[in-house]
């Protein structure tokens, strides 16, 4: 994870100041509804001041009623720009180097340079050492090593190659050893950053369907207050016709106060802010989502499914124990091992000697000083091993390691022993049903068809993991592993990663299987997968979540993808998905009820007058329970309380509120007591203070 | 202040409703289901006869294009007919007082009235309509108004229920068996005992009679109590004479005015239950009930405490202007609370000359979208849709996309929620608005000042609630009202029950998502203190400056000792 970055920056504030005047562009700000309904109002309002003013008559009150509610919007749209800046910044730079790529296009067996913008899909690409990647593709011929830091912010190279698991590669990274050709597989424009960065603009942002529903119901409200505006400009004309005076208490320009202090400015100001800002936290934790649609799901994900492979374990099966046979030593047994292990390339054969060298010092000897001849490991006989001849008459050492099952075949096969006579084996076999219970795989290893013991290995669960899924649990989400292991490897793994639930002997098609059961409870299931077979499944989950270390195949059908090829990433993922409702969730009712108090300064500053006689005030004067002082002071502090807590407000939806993994009902009472109760009185000491204020200054 | 007999009354009158309301419940929400139950054996042989007669195939499941479409053209046929009964009323028998044939737009507005569970009358009934037609429309339509609005609420529970379905029931099953089942038996029930206390039941024509001064007065008579039954327990509200149950005829002593007073809220309070056994949750009856009966009393406490308090201009308290001596004040207040609450309509007191904080209590409760009870069905549905808004703020909050009892709710069932919720808030500001700013609007009212205006307030407040009640003052009979308030109440009636029944056929597609950890749950205290939150934040956002110009005004106003 990136180092959190300063909330404000200086160059971003400035930028958006910029933004904020743009964004008045009608055609912009129709995107905003409750926004966009503010401005109406407020060149309304402007309109008639100028015309007022072209015949000589200049109301202060106005003036400044005219210059707050212009402030609304631009307050409203600062806080989208500097969102929407903040957003930009992170991918600005790799934005810059794709655009600023020379491609070298192959076409007929010959190279041509072309900018990268202009590469299509299926087009091929050569790239070598120090050339940058120009789009997303697959590798199809030849192994290179990648700098991928530019995009994942981690250093060590990563291995690309054709066929097989490895060969994705996303463009913006850099080739440093080697030489590849890539097949394009993404237009420009449908690029992961190219949808990362349309993620955090605006203008191009997909609204998600949970924003879409919230800004129906604040539409509505603004349409349910517009009329109850208008209608109270009739009802008080009712009550006094033909008394002009009177109508001044609804003019217009406080009719169009009255209405942008009751419309949901608040939420509606930052609604788009808080959006853009998750998004760009998820970029924070170096996540990508195809859509902010997949990130309003990971909030509600029930049950999350994970590879083993991959993404609970390291992935590869580990030498972790040498257990010798009676009358063996450890140290013979681990001197054997390795020696059988020498020539076994594979990540099971390494790690038997990088063991035997950590336990006992024994040292990988040269193969070729030791007169030995090396037995590969065939399909067939299940074994490997190693003949040694150290001197010219010595005894030969024929060492083999195998799976019980082979070693069994071997020693009964070439020597006419009862195998159920032979102790030591037996003991092995027993040793080795031990391992497999513990989710082990047992080698055992024969010298001259004496069995010396038994080495353990283990597929080795990831540091760290478990705590992290006692998180999700607290989060409310079970996770499920799901593996090709046999039940009794599996029933290990899982109790050793903290899973609430396991699917052995897994076959894809079970993957999808069980997606499906679940959604059909009407469970919200996240998966996380990284194999080209984890692809059908991955389309199928609610939110699928791709390694980007995985295929491409993979990486098209989820619907985000975590760069930093972390499966606990869902975690932050989940959380991000939370705040984001739960801001909006309790920014809307802080603005709800925010309109109480709006209420109290105002209608009584409209009505007040009503059947006031003489000096007497009105009899709603009753109503101004703030004890505002005059009605234009009461009007202009609801006004500018109203438009100055967008502002304020800010911080809150770029950060969103704090998640606590904790039940809801605990959450919500929180969450109630901040913004209901606090929505309902921090107004009252606000527009009282604003209006104090006012009334010292003497600008009304 | 009030008598203790009288507290012990009220007293009763809630622990009944609080223990009859959850039997009646899961009795409907068995006729709902099309369960067996105690009234089969004699009535599964009707039903079936009916079926048979109608051509009703009980197998058919209707999606919600096709019951909606259902529902809207019987309504149609309801009032056409109810139009037609009424323009031909003189060359119709049981006409003993030859009463002319009434003219088109009240005739209109009568029939849409009755046929939308309203009962607004600008009319009065032993003045303008015949036995026939009191009988055969007015009556007919009490019972199938309310059996539409109990149809709806079936649908939408089920909805709810149903698992990724498609099917809602069947809108003449329902309508049938709800009638047949609950309606009815209830409602016969409820008029020999009514007759019994001296309503009266006759086709014989009115009487006139001599008076203790001497001068002659007409009796009006009828086929009353059938009617009357029916018109407290559907919350139709429609009476049969003029001033309604403030005539003895119609509501002669404090017991048929108890039972008239408790039937008005008792299908209502039940629905609440049978919605509850439907979706299979007890405790969000409760929780839904619990809401209702708080907004309830206290709406009626204040009301009371209004009536009863020291009033300026006569240096007194307990006002009995506009009150019935045989029930005394907080039988009055009780009855104008209950029957506002409920989408009722019938008074047994004129909501005119209550204080003004009384009045707007009653407006109140009619603004808030007739839920507190509300009408038969539509109250409860009215509610769901509060709840839905409720669900949808405070399950934001939590962290999830919001759902009700394990169905997500979304943009689209936003989307008709708030069309529901706004359009009858429009109709009330605006066409108050309208009729403020016409001759034909102001011309009707009786009073000056801010009276006048709740006058105004009321009528349209009453048309979009569906309620029926007036405030009294106003004369509606006029041709702008007419049709204005018919025009109110359709938009009231169907601008909500087609929203619902769109978002009854969104949910019944949906899955139901199981109960988990992050699950909020909608039966808890804290939800209904929520619910009640965002009921009377809403309303009172909408209607404040409203109530402030009206109502509000005229209580300071009073307070100064000036009156209109």
């Amino acid at each position: 994870m990136r180092e959190e970055r300063k909330l404000f920056d200086k160059k971003i504030l400035a930028e958006a100041a910029k933004d904020s005047f743009a964004k008045l562009n009608p055609k912009t700000l129709v995107r905003n509804p409750v926004i966009f309904m503010v401005a109406i109002g407020a060149a309304l309002a402007s309109i008639l001041f100028s015309v007022d003013l072209s015949r000589g008559n200049f109301s202060s009150f106005n003036f400044q009623i005219i210059v707050w509610l212009w402030f609304t919007v631009f307050f409203a749209n600062f806080a989208e720009a500097i969102a929407e800046g903040r957003g930009k910044a992170q991918s600005e730079s790799l934005r810059k180097q794709r655009t600023s790529t020379i491609a070298r296009k192959l076409v007929n067996d010959h190279e041509e340079k072309i900018p990268a913008v202009d590469l299509r899909i299926n087009d091929l690409v050569v790239c070598e050492t120090g050339d940058i990647i120009p789009a997303d593709g697959e590798v199809v011929k030849g192994i290179a090593s990648v700098d991928e830091s530019a995009i994942t912010g981690e250093s060590a190279p990563v291995i690309r190659e054709s066929g097989g698991d490895r060969s994705a590669i996303t463009g913006g990274t850099k080739v440093i050893s080697d030489k590849i050709i890539i097949r394009i597989t993404a237009n420009p424009g449908d690029t992961y950053l190219d949808k990362m960065i349309s993620l955090v603009e605006n203008a191009k942002r997909k609204k998600t369907p949970n924003e879409i529903a919230l800004s129906i119901l604040l539409s509505g409200l603004s349409i349910i207050f517009l009329f109850v505006v208008i209608t109270l400009r009739i009802f008080v004309q009712y009550h006094n016709s033909g008394d002009a005076s009177l109508l001044n208490s609804v003019s217009i320009p406080i009719l169009v106060s009255l209405l942008v202090c009751l419309i949901p400015t608040t939420i509606g100001g930052l609604l788009s802010a808080i959006g853009i800002s998750g998004m760009d936290r998820l970029l924070n934790h170096n996540v990508i989502a195809m859509s902010g649609r997949a990130v309003e799901a990971a909030g509600d994900i029930d049950v999350l499914l994970l590879d083993k492979t991959g993404t609970i374990t390291l992935g590869n099966r580990m030498a972790t124990e040498f257990v010798p046979a009676p009358g063996t030593t450890e140290k013979y047994l681990a001197d054997a091992a390795q020696l059988a292990s020498l020539a076994d390339e594979t990540p099971e054969g390494r790690s038997i000697v990088v063991l035997a060298k950590e336990k006992f010092g024994i040292r990988g000897r040269n193969i070729h000083e030791l007169n030995a001849r090396f037995i590969p490991f065939s399909a067939q006989s299940q074994m490997s091993g190693v003949d040694i001849q150290a001197a010219e008459n010595s005894e030969e050492r024929i060492i083999r390691k195998g799976s019980i099952d082979a070693i069994r075949k071997y020693i009964s096969e070439e020597s006419n022993l009862h195998i159920s006579s032979n102790s030591d084996f037996l003991f092995t076999q027993m040793i080795g049903v031990d391992i497999s219970l513990a989710g082990g795989t047992p080698l055992i290893v024969v010298e001259n068809k004496k069995v010396l013991g038994v080495i353990q290995l283990k597929d080795v669960v990831k540091g760290g993991i478990k705590e992290r899924f006692a998180q999700l649990r607290k989060m409310g989400i079970k996770t499920v592993m799901i593996t090709g292991d046999n039940p009794l490897t599996a029933t290990s793994i899982a109790a050793e990663a903290g899973v609430d639930d396991f699917i052995a002997e897994a076959k894809p098609e079970d993957k999808l299987k069980k997606i499906r059961d679940e959604q059909a409870n009407g469970k919200m299931v996240g998966m996380i997968g990284d194999g080209t077979n984890d692809a059908p499944a991955l389309a199928q989950a609610d939110v699928g979540i791709a390694m980007n270390s995985g295929t491409q195949a993979a990486r098209e059908a989820g619907n985000m993808i975590d760069l930093d090829s972390n499966p606990t990433k869902l975690i932050e993922v989940v959380e991000i998905g939370k705040q984001l409702l739960m801001t909006r969730g309790s920014l809307t009712t802080f603005s709800i009820a925010n309109d109480v108090a709006k209420y109290f300064a105002i209608i009584p500053a409209i009505t007040a007058a009503l059947y006031a006689a003489g000096p007497a005030k009105g009899p709603l004067s009753v109503l101004n329970i703030m004890n505002l002082s005059t009605p234009q002071s009461a009007i202009l502090s609801a006004v500018i309380f109203n438009a100055i807590i967008i502002i304020l407000l800010v911080p809150l939806a770029l950060k969103g509120i704090k998640y606590r993994p904790e039940g809801a009902e605990a959450i919500l009472k929180r969450n109630i007591l901040i913004y209901g109760i606090g929505g309902l009185i921090v107004p009252f000491a606000g527009i009282k203070l604003i209006d104090v204020v006012i009334t010292m200054l003497g600008i009304i | 202040m009030f008598e203790l007999y009288e507290l012990i009354q009220v007293v009763i009158f809630f622990v009944l409703l609080i223990v009859v309301s959850p039997f009646l419940g899961s009795f409907i929400a068995n006729v709902a289901n099309g369960h067996k139950n105690f009234l089969s054996p004699v009535l599964t042989k009707i039903e079936q006869i009916i079926y048979k007669f109608c051509r009703i195939n009980p197998a058919e499941e209707m999606d919600w294009k096709v019951y909606t479409l259902s529902l809207l053209f019987f309504n149609l046929f309801g009032m056409i007919v109810l139009v037609l009964l009424q323009l031909l009323q003189s060359y119709l028998p049981l006409n003993p007082m030859n009463l002319p044939n009434v003219e088109l737009t009240l005739a209109i507005n009568t029939a849409i009235s009755f046929v939308t569970n309203t009962n607004w009358q600008s009319y009065g009934g032993e003045t303008t309509l015949s036995y026939f037609v009191q009988m055969t429309g007015l009556a007919v339509q009490n019972f199938l108004s309310a059996a539409s609005g109990i149809a709806v609420m079936f649908v939408i529970a089920r909805a709810i229920k149903i698992k990724k379905g498609n099917g809602l029931g069947n809108f003449w099953i329902d309508l049938v068996r709800i009638t047949l089942y609950v309606l009815l038996p209830l409602s016969i029930l409820l008029a020999i005992v009514l007759v019994s206390q001296g309503v009266v039941q006759t086709f014989s024509s009115y009487t006139e009679v001599t008076t203790l001064e001497g001068y002659k007065q007409m009796i009006p008579m009828g086929p009353a109590a059938s009617q009357i039954a029916i018109k407290q327990l559907g919350t139709n509200g429609g009476g049969f004479f003029n001033t309604n149950s403030s005539f003895p005829f119609e509501n002669p002593t404090p017991f048929s005015n108890f039972l008239e007073m408790l039937s008005i809220i008792l299908i209502p309070g039940a629905l609440v239950f049978a919605f509850g056994k439907i979706v299979g949750s007890k405790r969000q009856a409760w929780m839904i009930f619990g809401v209702m009966l708080f907004l309830f009393v206290i709406s009626f406490a204040c009301s009371a405490a209004a009536e009863y308090s020291h009033n300026n201009i006569f240096q007194t308290s307990g006002i009995m202007e506009g009150k019935e001596t045989r029930f005394g004040i907080l039988n009055s207040v009780l009855w104008s609370s209950a029957t506002t609450a409920a989408s009722n309509g019938s008074i047994n007191s004129m909501h005119s000359s209550l204080s003004p904080v009384a009045g707007m209590f009653a407006l109140l409760n009619i603004q808030l979208g007739e839920i507190i009870f509300g009408g038969v069905g539509s109250g409860l549905y009215g509610m769901l849709l509060f709840i839905f808004l409720t669900v949808f703020i405070v399950g934001l909050m939590i962290g999830r996309t919001p759902e009700y009892l394990g169905k997500k709710i979304e943009a689209y069932e936003i989307k008709w929620t708030i069309i529901a919720v706004l359009l009858p808030g429009i109709v009330i500001l605006l066409f108050t608005a309208i009729a403020l700013s016409v001759n034909a609007g102001l011309s009707s009212i009786a009073n000056k000042g801010p009276h006048g205006f709740s006058e105004i307030l009321y009528a349209f407040s009453s048309a979009a609630g569906n309620n029926g009640s007036a405030f009294a003052g106003l004369n509606t009979n006029t041709f702008f009202y007419n049709l204005m308030i018919s025009l109110g109440i359709l938009i009231g009636r169907y601008g909500v029950i087609i929203p619902v029944m769109a978002i009854a056929g969104s949910l019944v597609k949906k899955n139901i998502t199981p109960v988990s950890q992050g699950t909020l749950h909608t039966d808890s205290l804290l939800f209904g203190i929520l619910l009640t939150g965002v009921i009377l934040i809403v309303g009172a956002l909408t209607f404040f400056p409203s109530l402030a110009v009206g109502p509000i005004l005229e209580h300071f106003l009073m307070q100064r000792g000036i009156v209109f």
